[in-house]
């Protein structure tokens, strides 16, 4: 029988689970065989149900039905304790870190009974030792980089001894050079007989590492394919369903006058863990999409509350805008001088989520547009007529007229976004992650939208850590860490290498506070 | 005159309520919720306190009561912000309303009525070393557990296990629960805690301080002790040097009066607040120290996925 077979070939087997929220499938029969010893890719766009699948998996959700095999053997994994009992690990996209408290702090909270934080270094030291992941036990987070929080992540895994890791999105926060890195130890542990199921979306990284790989769409099993066989067009293909929009770029561009600039700009940042920004200058010209790379929680929200007013800095002439100098003025005057924002987050900051898009559009317009307000009653036609306008131009899909924004999906929420600035052909326009977690196909979009908006003359300041995005829209190339900007390059002059460099901080200037663990690992070992 | 050891006496008596209640709000906090009930959670303590007191006779039942009659009060509260994921704030302001209102009203008939007074320490020999003998050994049994409570506090904290968990929950609700801790669980616990202590403080009030019910006897200590929790960016032993420092002004400004300099008695009753604010301002001045300290999750919902 075939089944006595997969017994001793599997060691995480998932049967027909079907998980619904309510109305809605997340996920639909869905089935998968993990081995030990594979890196296996889980492929899938967002809302595919990628992450639903492995919460079953790691104990934090339950199936609706269907079931899981441990080594042949079925198992109901009741929560996350469970599941590290059974020799699950997971490291997780947004890292379950918690800032405030220390490396060993943090591990310690992960494993069972680990009283003795003496033993626990120890240990710690080892295993980072042993897979390359440099760690100072005695560190608190909220000062490391996102990769040192990452390899707390994992380290935190190893020392449960796990025979399946779960890695969800582990590069998205990494520079190259970082996640040439992951791959070794991960690589060092699939030849230990770890079965690794790896979730990304970046699919020349899954062609080079995956053993194997299962692509979800729609919460179903679309296919299961050998990614080394694959192209990762093909790959892209079989996520999304259909052929993805191509972004073509203006050709023979013609710069204008600098419509963007700042000097020497610094900033204090008043959040709990943020970063200052310091001494930043830049300059965008009419025409030109400048991008700014980094990974996040370098200085981006900061840099782009600055620029937006948000935050205002101690001299006008800090920032211009449109060629006025606006650095001590708001948000509204700074609309005023057409410039255009769309801040990263999109439910609460970008958009109020009960409020219908109609409304939307007069929240960040009411000033700048003068007629969509009269004597403080908003004109609810022409309010009307600019979110249809907005929604059909950029193909929002919605479920009903003038839905509220919290119904929209993020694609399509942000597709109104970013449409309802580029509604105002404003001169400059500046966004902060204008593709995060939106699906590939609305990516595109956007994208392209950015590349138009430059194209008719506008300075187009772009900020994200999707490097993908940063070479297919940008013109000039700068990247921020621990907020300090790098030198504008200009796109033909970077590589991914480079940047990857620059993005772990080769421009930093030495201040007092960034402590380098590298050094002190260095001369530890 | 007066003498100087009765004035710390007095200090030492003003200064426990305040210790009590913030104590218990700072481990509450600590683990995530913003509890503003304090003040409603102590008077519910200093009527309970002394009712039970006046019919059985006994102190310790009284306090027993006090401190009952608090975490009864925080599980209302529990249950409301952490069951029925109610906002925390207006939750709390409530449940302050509710119990002034409740207490005045059972404590209707035993307004004015002669209470017992919880005694004085006595250890021969050394309670009557001149001058410090009354200070350090013939306080009242809830002075010295006051104390001990702030370094228990601080100890567990930063010591235990059990400290460690209460900070993640109160860091990060959401990777605490992907680690698989019971977030609201914890959040329960703590907020009894904070009720038992907040409780125990209005007994003090009513068993020790003045040995009697007033209706509103708490005049916002409940809130200073809240203001205390604050300014101490959430440190035990800050909170120590604050609620001291507050009684040691207050009762400063009291003699002054007594002595009649002519100062406005507004501005005197005034000084506590605002030399306390402002020593407690300068000792916060370590921005990093504050930022590790403040718990990030502070009254936030939170509700498990499902």
């Amino acid at each position: 029988m075939t089944g006595n077979e997969s017994v001793n070939k599997f060691l995480l087997e998932a049967k027909n689970i079907t998980k619904k929220f309510g109305e809605f499938t997340a996920n639909d029969q869905v089935s998968i065989g993990l081995v030990a010893g594979e890196i296996h890719a889980l492929l899938g766009e967002n809302g595919a149900g990628k992450s639903t699948l492995v919460k079953m998996m790691y104990g934090a959700l339950q199936p609706t039905s269907g079931d899981l095999y441990w080594n042949g053997e079925k198992v109901v994994v009741n929560n996350p304790a469970a599941a590290r009992k059974l020799g699950v690990g997971m490291v997780f996209q947004h890292f379950s870190l918690f800032e405030s408290l220390s490396v060993i702090e943090n591990i310690s909270l992960a494993i069972a009974e680990e009283a003795d934080l003496a033993l626990l270094a120890e240990k710690i030291s080892r295993v980072s030792r042993e897979y390359g992941l440099p760690l100072e036990p005695h560190a608190i987070v909220a000062d490391l980089s996102v990769g040192e929080r990452q390899r707390i992540e994992i380290v935190r895994c190893l020392l449960q001894e796990p025979k399946l890791l779960i890695m969800d999105e582990p590069t998205a926060v990494l520079t190259p050079q970082e996640a040439d890195q992951l791959f070794v130890t991960l690589r060092k542990l699939a030849g230990e007989g770890v079965a690794i199921l790896y979730i990304s979306h970046r699919l020349e990284e899954v062609r080079q590492l995956c053993h194997d790989a299962t692509i979800l769409r729609m919460g179903k099993v679309v296919d299961n394919v050998d990614p080394q066989e694959e192209t990762a067009q093909s790959l892209a293909q079989l996520m999304v369903g259909t052929a993805i929009h191509k972004i073509e770029s203006v050709s023979d561009k013609q710069f204008g006058k600098i419509l963007l600039r700042t000097r020497s700009l610094s900033l204090e940042s008043d959040m709990q863990f943020g970063v200052d920004l310091m001494d930043i200058n830049l300059e965008v010209k009419a025409g030109e999409v400048l991008a700014i790379a980094g990974i996040a929680g370098n200085g981006q929200g900061e840099l782009f509350d600055a620029l937006s007013g948000e935050m205002r800095v101690s001299k006008p002439d800090i920032i211009e805008l449109n060629g006025v100098a606006c650095g001590t003025r708001g948000i509204r005057f700074r609309r005023n001088c057409e410039a255009a924002f769309a801040p990263e987050e999109r439910l609460g900051h970008g958009a109020v989520p009960s409020f219908r898009l109609s409304e939307n559009v007069v929240l960040t317009r009411h000033n700048s547009d003068k007629n969509l307000v009269n004597f403080g009653f908003m004109d609810h036609k022409l309010v009307r007529a600019i979110a249809d306008r907005v929604a059909k131009k950029r193909d929002v899909r919605t479920s009903k007229a003038d839905p509220e924004a919290s119904s929209l999906s993020g694609g399509n929420l942000q597709k109104f976004i970013v449409g309802r600035e580029l509604d105002r052909k404003p001169k400059v326009l500046i966004v902060n992650q204008p593709t995060w977690g939106v699906d590939a196909g609305a990516a595109a979009m956007i994208r392209q939208a950015l590349i138009n908006c430059a194209a008719r003359g506008a300075a187009v300041l772009v900020i994200s850590q999707d490097l993908d995005e940063i070479f297919e829209v940008a013109d000039s190339i700068a990247v921020i860490s621990r907020g300090q900007l790098s030198d504008i390059y200009t796109a033909n002059e970077m590589t991914y290498e480079k940047v990857g460099l620059l993005m772990a901080g080769a421009h930093e200037k030495p201040t007092k506070h960034v402590g380098n663990l590298q050094d002190n690992m260095a001369g530890r070992t | 005159m007066i003498g100087i050891e009765a004035v710390i006496l007095t200090i030492i008596t003003a200064s426990t309520p305040l210790l009590l209640a913030a104590i218990g709000e700072l481990v509450v906090e600590r683990s995530g919720v913003l509890n503003l009930g304090v003040e409603g959670m102590m008077v519910m303590g200093a009527v309970c306190g002394f009712i039970a007191t006046y019919y059985s006779g006994s102190l310790i039942l009284g306090v027993v009561a006090a401190i009952l009659a608090g975490v009864l009060m925080s599980l209302l509260f529990g249950l409301l912000t952490q069951t029925f994921v109610t906002n925390q704030m207006a939750t709390g302001l409530a449940l302050t309303i509710l119990c002034l209102g409740l207490s005045g009203l059972v404590g209707e008939p035993f307004t004015g009525l002669p209470g017992a007074k919880l005694p004085a320490l006595y250890i021969p020999y050394l309670t009557d070393i001149p001058y410090i003998g009354k200070i350090i050994f013939g306080q009242d049994a809830l002075v010295y557990l006051s104390l001990i409570l702030v370094f228990f506090v601080q100890y567990v904290l930063f010591r235990t296990r059990v400290g460690l968990i209460i900070r993640a929950v109160g860091d990060s609700h959401v990777s605490a629960h992907a680690l698989g801790y019971n977030v609201v669980r914890v959040r329960y616990l703590c907020i009894m805690f904070g009720g038992a202590c907040a409780g125990l403080a209005g007994g003090y009030l009513s068993l020790a301080y003045t040995p009697q019910w007033i209706e509103n006897m708490t005049s916002g200590r409940g809130w200073i002790a809240l203001a205390l929790v604050v300014f101490a960016t959430w440190m035990p032993r800050r909170i120590l040097f604050g609620a001291y420092l507050f009684g040691t002004v207050w009762i400063m400004g009291l003699y002054v009066q007594g002595i009649g300099l002519g100062i406005p008695s507004q501005l005197l009753s005034a000084l506590p607040y605002i030399v306390t604010i402002i020593a407690l301002v300068i000792i916060s001045r370590n921005k990093q120290l504050t930022k590790l300290n403040t718990p990030a999750c502070l009254g936030q919902q939170f509700v498990p996925d499902r």
